[in-house]
Formats: C-alpha cells, sequence, structure tokens
C-alpha cells in the first residue's frame, strides 16, 4: 500500500510545475497538466438549445458524452472558422469531463514556481482566469484557471438575463 | 490511505447492517402486533437485534445509538427472563418504533456527517427506563425469587460464523459486552484488536476466553448465544474456587443440566434456523454504480455492434459467413442486455411493507380500522425507479386514510363493513407496471373539487366542458386541498403534488378514477426502466431527436386542407374532428432545415395526461431501443435545459438528444413571423 502511494507521489511530482500549453491567436495560454486527459481532433458537435453561446455543445467520445467549451468565445473573441488545426483538450475538472476546443495546442512545458508571476491587478472583474504568468525564456504564457472557467458560469448567466431584460 | 478505505466500508457496512436490521425489526413488531403479543421467538429476535445493533454502534463509537439499543435490550430482556410480567403489547411497539426511527434518522445521518441528536436519544431512554421500572414494580417478587450466585469461573470458546469476516473485532465487541457482567477475563488469543493475525486464530480454533461471572450457566448460554455472528459456543464450568459454594453448586449444577438439556434443543433449532438462514444468502449486495457502469458498457457494446454489423464499407459486398456471425453476436448480446437489465430490477415488497407502518401509525391516531390488502408486490420494477415510488406511495395511503376512508359510524350508517379496505395492487403489462391504490371510502366529491378549482382560480377549461377524468385529476395540482383543516397528515395540499411530481419525473403518468360513494383508485403508471427506452427518432435539419415512443399516439402527414390558423398566426389542425396545436421543432430552437412547409415533413401526435400536440418534423428515422444517457453534469450545472430529458447514441455514432413529452405538450410555442 505504501508503494502505491509513493507511486503516486511520484506521479503527481513529475506532473507538478508541468503545463499543456495552446494558442489563441497570438497568445500563449498553459493549463496544468494533471487536469488533461487527452487531446483529439474536432468532431461533430450536437448542439444544445438554449445554453451560452461558448458552450458548442456535445460530442460522443467513444461512448462518453462530453460537452464542448469553446476557448476563444469564453475569451471573448472573434469566432474563427474551425481548420484542421482546431483540437480539443479534454480535461478532467471536479470529476467532470470537460472539451475546451483551442486553436491548435503546442507543446508540455515545465515552468517552475520561481517563474511565475500573479497576474496584475487591472479591475476587479478581469484576469480572473488567469492564475498565473509564466516566463519562459522570452515568452509569456498566461497559465489559466480552469476550475474557474467552469465555475464562473453563473455570473455570465446572470449577466446574460440582466441584458435580455 | 488504506486505513481510512477500510474505516470507510467498515463505516458503509454498519449503516448497511444496521438500516436492514432495523427493518427486520420494524416488521417483526407489526407482524407480532397483529397477532397481539410477542411470541418467544420474536421476542428472542428482537433482543439479538438490538444487541447486534449495540454491539456495532459502541464499536463505531456511536453512544446515542449504542445507549438506546441498550435499553431498549434491558427492556426486551426483562420480559424474556420474566414470562408472566404484564405488559401493554402496543405500548411497547409504539416504544420500540420510536426508537427505530431514531436509529434511522441516526444513521443516515452518519452519511450526511449530521450531528447525533442526544436530547432525544436521552428523552427516549428515559421513557424505556420508566417503563421498565413500572415493570419491574409489578413483578417485584420474581425478581426476587432469583438468587444472586457467586463468582463462579468459565471457560467459553466462541466460534463465528462462516465468512462474517473481522472475526478479531466481533471477539473484541464480545469481550466488551462481557465486561458488563463477568470479571478475570482472560482471552486466547490475546490483544485480539491489535493484530490481525488473530483473526485467522480466532477462524480455525475459537475464541477462548475464561472468566468468572455470577450469572448461572443458563442465564450465560443464552446470553452468548443471542451474540451477533456466533455459530457455535462451547462454555464449561471450571473449578469453583471457593469450597464453601459446593453447596450452592451442588443445586445448581442440577439445574444446569436440565436446562443445558433444553439449552442443547434450543441451539440446535437455532443452529438449523441458521443453516436456513445461510443456504438462502447465496445473494451478494453490488454497488449500484457499478451495475450502472456494467449497464453503460453493454448499452455501448449494443451501439458498437450495429456500428459494426451496419458499416458503410460492408455495402454492397455479400458476406453471408459474416451476416451469420454477427446474428450471432446479436443474440448473445441482446440476451446480455436483458441480464444486466433484470439486474437492477428489485421487488416492490419492501416499498409495500412499509405502508403498513404509516398505516398503523395513522389509524392509531385518527382512530380509524384500517385493513390493509396488498397484491403483486413481487412485481419487479428499477431500482432508480424504486426510490421515487416510496414518497408517492405514502401520500397515497395517507389521503385515502385521512380523506377517503369514513369513520366507523358513518360507515355502518352507509352499510358498508365497519372497517375500511386499502388495496395496493401492482403488475406488469408490456414495458410499464402499474400501481394501484383503492380504497373503499367515500370517494371525491366532485363538487367540491369544482368549488375548490373555482376559488383559487386555476381551472383552464369552462365547467360544463369538463370529464369527470379531468375534475379527478385537478387534485393533483399544487396547493390543492380539500380539507379544510390542516392536520398532522394531510390538508396542506403538498402531498399529491408531490405524487405527481416523482412519478413524472420518471417518466410515468398518474390517474385518478373515483366513484362518490364507492371510494377512489388512483393509477400510476410507470415505465419499468428509466435506463433503456423504446424511442422514435426523427430528424429537424441536420439534428437528431427521439421522442419516447409511449408518448406518441401517431404520426402522419398532414393534409393541406386541414391546417389552419388563428388570428395571432398560430397554427392548428383538425384530425378526426378535433383539433391540436402544431409545434414546429425547427422554430422552437431555430435549427436551420429546407423543411418549414407542413406539407413537406411530418406531423408526430404525442400525448401525455390527455392532453395532445402535434410536433412537425421533416421525417422519422425510425424506431429503436435507444440507452438513455444523462446529459453531461456540467451542462446541468449551467442550466437546466428544457425540453431534453437526456441524450443517447444512434447506431452511427451520432448523438440523439431525447426529447421531454411533459415539455413538448406544456411549453410555450414559438412562431417565426413573416411566414
Amino acid at each position: 500500500m505504501a508503494d502505491v502511494k509513493r507511486i503516486t507521489d511520484i506521479e503527481e511530482d513529475t506532473q507538478s510545475g508541468r503545463f499543456l500549453t495552446f494558442n489563441l491567436d497570438n497568445e500563449f495560454y498553459g493549463i496544468e497538466i494533471r487536469y488533461v486527459t487527452e487531446i483529439i481532433n474536432m468532431m461533430p458537435i450536437t448542439t444544445i438549445p438554449g445554453l451560452p453561446e461558448y458552450i458548442k455543445g456535445i460530442i460522443n467520445l467513444r461512448g462518453k458524452i462530453i460537452p464542448l467549451m469553446d476557448v476563444r468565445l469564453r475569451f471573448n473573441k472573434p469566432v474563427l472558422e474551425y481548420n484542421d488545426r482546431t483540437c480539443v483538450i479534454v480535461a478532467l475538472i471536479d470529476n467532470m469531463d470537460i472539451g475546451f476546443i483551442v486553436d491548435s495546442v503546442a507543446e508540455v512545458l515545465t515552468i517552475p514556481d520561481t517563474d511565475i508571476v500573479d497576474p496584475p491587478d487591472i479591475n476587479k472583474a478581469s484576469n480572473k482566469f488567469i492564475k498565473g504568468i509564466g516566463k519562459v525564456g522570452e515568452e509569456i504564457k498566461l497559465l489559466l484557471d480552469f476550475e474557474c472557467m467552469i465555475n464562473c458560469e453563473e455570473e455570465a448567466i446572470i449577466a446574460e438575463k440582466i441584458s435580455n431584460y | 490511505m488504506a486505513v481510512q478505505n477500510s474505516g470507510d466500508s467498515l463505516l458503509e457496512m454498519f449503516i448497511f447492517e444496521t438500516l436492514q436490521n432495523t427493518e427486520q425489526l420494524e416488521q417483526i413488531i407489526l407482524d407480532t402486533e397483529k397477532e397481539d403479543g410477542f411470541s418467544n421467538n420474536a421476542i428472542n429476535e428482537i433482543f439479538r437485534i438490538m444487541h447486534t445493533i449495540k454491539g456495532s454502534a459502541a464499536m463505531m463509537s456511536y453512544p446515542e445509538i449504542a445507549s438506546l439499543a441498550h435499553k431498549a435490550e434491558d427492556l426486551f430482556y426483562f420480559i424474556r427472563e420474566n414470562k408472566d410480567v404484564k405488559y401493554s403489547c402496543s405500548h411497547v411497539s409504539d416504544l420500540i418504533l420510536l426508537c427505530m426511527d431514531y436509529i434511522n434518522n441516526e444513521v443516515s445521518g452518519i452519511r450526511e456527517n449530521r450531528d447525533p441528536n442526544a436530547d432525544e436519544s436521552n428523552r427516549l431512554i428515559e421513557e424505556l427506563d420508566n417503563y421498565l421500572c413500572k415493570l419491574k414494580g409489578a413483578s417485584t417478587d420474581t425478581t426476587n425469587s432469583e438468587k444472586m450466585l457467586a463468582h463462579i469461573s468459565y471457560k467459553a470458546i466462541f466460534y463465528f460464523e462462516y465468512g462474517c469476516e473481522m472475526e478479531n473485532i466481533r471477539a473484541y465487541s464480545i469481550i466488551r459486552d462481557m465486561r458488563e457482567y463477568a470479571y478475570d477475563i482472560v482471552t486466547v488469543p490475546e490483544n485480539v484488536l491489535d493484530n490481525d493475525e488473530t483473526t485467522n486464530i480466532i477462524r480455525k480454533s475459537g475464541f477462548l476466553v475464561y472468566f468468572t461471572s455470577d450469572k448461572a450457566y443458563s442465564e450465560l448460554q443464552s446470553l452468548f448465544m443471542n451474540m451477533p455472528f456466533i455459530r457455535d459456543i462451547d462454555l464449561t464450568l471450571t473449578d469453583v474456587d471457593i469450597c464453601l459454594q459446593a453447596e450452592n453448586e451442588n443445586t445448581t449444577s442440577g439445574r444446569v443440566t436440565v436446562e443445558s438439556e433444553s439449552e442443547k434443543i434450543k441451539n440446535e433449532e437455532t443452529l438449523i434456523k441458521q443453516d436456513n438462514h445461510s443456504s438462502g444468502q447465496s445473494i451478494i449486495s453490488i454497488n449500484i454504480s457499478k451495475l450502472d457502469k456494467l449497464m453503460n458498457l453493454v448499452g455501448e457494446v449494443v451501439i458498437s455492434e450495429s456500428m459494426v454489423a451496419n458499416n458503410p464499407d460492408l455495402k454492397g459486398l455479400e458476406l453471408q459467413s459474416f451476416q451469420k456471425e454477427a446474428l450471432q453476436l446479436h443474440k448473445i448480446i441482446v440476451e446480455m442486455q436483458d441480464l444486466v437489465m433484470s439486474m437492477r430490477l428489485v421487488p416492490l415488497t419492501t416499498t409495500f411493507q412499509k405502508t403498513h407502518r404509516i398505516v398503523r401509525d395513522m389509524s392509531k391516531k385518527l382512530g380509524k380500522e384500517v385493513n390493509l390488502e396488498l397484491s403483486g408486490e413481487d412485481t419487479e420494477v428499477d431500482k432508480s425507479i424504486i426510490e421515487h415510488l416510496s414518497d408517492p406511495l405514502m401520500h397515497l395511503v395517507r389521503n385515502c386514510i385521512d380523506h377517503g376512508l369514513e369513520s366507523e359510524e358513518v360507515r355502518i350508517a352507509l352499510n358498508k363493513p365497519a372497517i375500511g379496505t386499502i388495496t395496493l395492487e401492482a403488475y406488469n403489462s408490456g414495458s410499464n407496471v402499474y400501481i394501484l391504490v383503492h380504497d373503499d371510502g367515500r370517494g371525491l366529491n366532485k363538487e367540491k373539487i369544482l368549488e375548490k378549482a373555482r376559488n383559487n382560480n386555476i381551472l383552464t377549461k369552462p365547467e360544463s366542458e369538463m370529464t369527470d377524468k379531468e375534475i379527478c385529476s385537478l387534485i393533483f395540482l399544487p396547493g390543492f386541498s380539500t380539507n379544510a383543516e390542516v392536520s398532522e397528515f394531510s390538508g396542506r395540499g403538498v402531498g399529491l403534488d408531490v405524487v405527481m411530481q416523482n412519478i413524472t419525473s420518471i417518466g410515468g403518468s398518474v390517474s385518478v378514477e373515483s366513484t362518490e360513494g364507492m371510494g377512489t383508485t388512483v393509477t400510476m403508471k410507470i415505465p419499468l426502466t428509466v435506463a433503456i427506452i423504446d424511442g422514435m427518432n426523427i430528424k429537424v435539419g441536420a439534428k437528431n431527436f427521439t421522442i419516447p415512443i409511449t408518448a406518441i399516439r401517431e404520426s402522419f402527414k398532414p393534409e393541406n386542407g386541414s391546417i389552419f390558423m388563428d388570428t395571432e398566426g398560430n397554427e392548428m389542425i383538425m384530425v378526426r374532428g378535433e383539433c391540436y396545436a402544431i409545434m414546429k421543432l425547427h422554430k422552437q430552437w431555430d435549427i436551420e432545415t429546407e423543411v418549414t412547409e407542413l406539407s413537406d415533413g411530418i406531423l408526430i401526435m404525442v400525448e401525455q395526461e390527455e392532453k395532445r400536440r402535434c410536433i412537425f418534423a421533416d421525417c422519422l428515422l425510425g424506431q429503436q431501443q435507444v440507452v438513455v444517457k444523462s446529459m453531461p453534469d456540467y451542462i446541468k450545472r449551467i442550466k437546466k435545459v428544457e425540453g431534453l430529458s437526456g441524450c443517447t447514441l444512434l447506431g452511427d455514432g451520432s448523438i440523439s438528444l431525447i426529447l421531454d413529452p411533459a415539455w413538448l405538450i406544456n411549453s410555450e410555442i414559438k412562431y417565426g413571423k413573416g411566414e
């Protein structure tokens, strides 16, 4: 039993500080690798009426029904037609499988804690999805808080409802 | 991690065992109450159950439950030992049922991490104590005759039931129990708790205990036999340490031999009983989530089988042997699916039995005698559905007793049998289960219902046009109660609403029939399972939808002449003299499709609870058994998607959304303008 614990410890160790990076437009983003289950190509999406725009619908991933979120739309970026570089990052967050649609995935990087700084305060509402800013050489990676991305829905929906009135 | 895990499973086992025990106990009490008096067997059984609960609760350190069970055990111990004592059977039953409720409540509280309610337990203990004192006072002369015996040394070997697991912990709880009446306890092996190895030793050669006690041999023997999980014990007197007692001993040992004879017989009886018990135990309990997983997997197999067999790559090929094998595979899979489905099916027995308790409590409180008849309780229903049934049944039975059945005098005056009868009936028909709750009471008063409905402004139709059935169904609306006064049991108008909600949430329907003066029958129609449904797949634009076949009445191509519009542009259709509203799915959800003219597509008439509406779709794809999958949690969390009860996978791997018939019928219809 102790061995198992050690192994999981090691596994966690090898995963900490490692990020899967992807890009939207010219920015690079990173997500902690421990969330990621797999990366798949775009699949036919079944849309569901009455959901926020950035939730594109559901897909059938080998028998599992998985909802898809378009990260571009989540960040209020202009719509980009899906192409063959478009990827879906399937992540397990809060025991829910969720797919995130991104322009393309880049690579897996190790960013030590010392190279991560907090995002600057611009205003209260901004930057809520960004956990930190990682420096890799000359490049900047925005490290995302995926848990917040799926948990901050309520606000968005309330805002949407208010604007409807 | 491992430690915590085993602790969890221990706790889970405790909860499971205790709930099972309380259920059993409740059954015994309700049974004995009918016979008016506890039989010896029943007392022993109750005693044993209380003892088990006490032991395991103490082991899991729930002192409130343990001490309460202990008190109850004391009471029954007293009743058992003093056979001639007069006690009020119904009062004892009441007390024990209260205790059961408390324990049940506490145990389910453990799951939710609720804090134990010590006050309530103390109150119950006090009540039990009072009653016990009263009994004791009544029979002081009998207790006095019991002589205090001096300390006698014993040697006892305990053998546990095969496969009862955790022998060392069981042994420990025995020792802890014994401390109450035994001294100088020495056990072989020692330190049972600290050393897991002891489990094997105990399993092999039994658990050996030396002790002294002032209790008589027979008393100990019966005490031990009533301990949980004991298969057999070997209790022997060792040397009596003080010679002075030799005389005393002579008289007692004489008694011991006689009594041990009868003990032996009793032991044999218990052994036989236990044998019966173990032979019936070819049942194992499986975590429901595992079953769900298996079921999902089988669902996947069904889908991928049809994907393989109907693979487009195979089109046009002459594949005789492949077809043959594929057919064989199909057969096996269908069989497998049936088997998995049947694994989830549970008989309604326990759900029905629970109503006994409600009937008992209510008939006592209201002073109405009620005869409860059950039939078809062995009808099997999916586990997930059973959970939704106990509440509705409870409300319906309560309603029957409170509103339905008249008081005895009224009944006699009306030439009815003095005791009212409530009948619960269940039967299978097609892929549905029907559950009927019938009473022979006064029936529904239509005038009163209409009046109430008028006052509450919930009438949707002119009164004169309403059929009897429609009037009766009004009682299922929220906030509807014809009872003027709110009583402990009913009158708030919530009950029947709950029934309706619970039943519709599992895809069933409720209807009520009533003849004034003759009684009321509520019929619940429930699908056998929610996991697999017969569905009609339809197409709208590029999207697939599935409508449960049970909700579909017919589908047809509309004739042009029969369609008309009202002043606001709402489209309607006249079919065989009846007029129905048309809902166009593509308009409702803004789906792009080429089929917009009614004459190009198809109309599907759906029906639920007597209401009908026509749904317009591009075309029908065909009927199919589909495995219902719930919407992903994430989507459910964001927003409750209206109109969709789930989704399913079609043979080609694409997703089809399952339409909720209730929504199809009741939602507001959107009409696009400018057409």
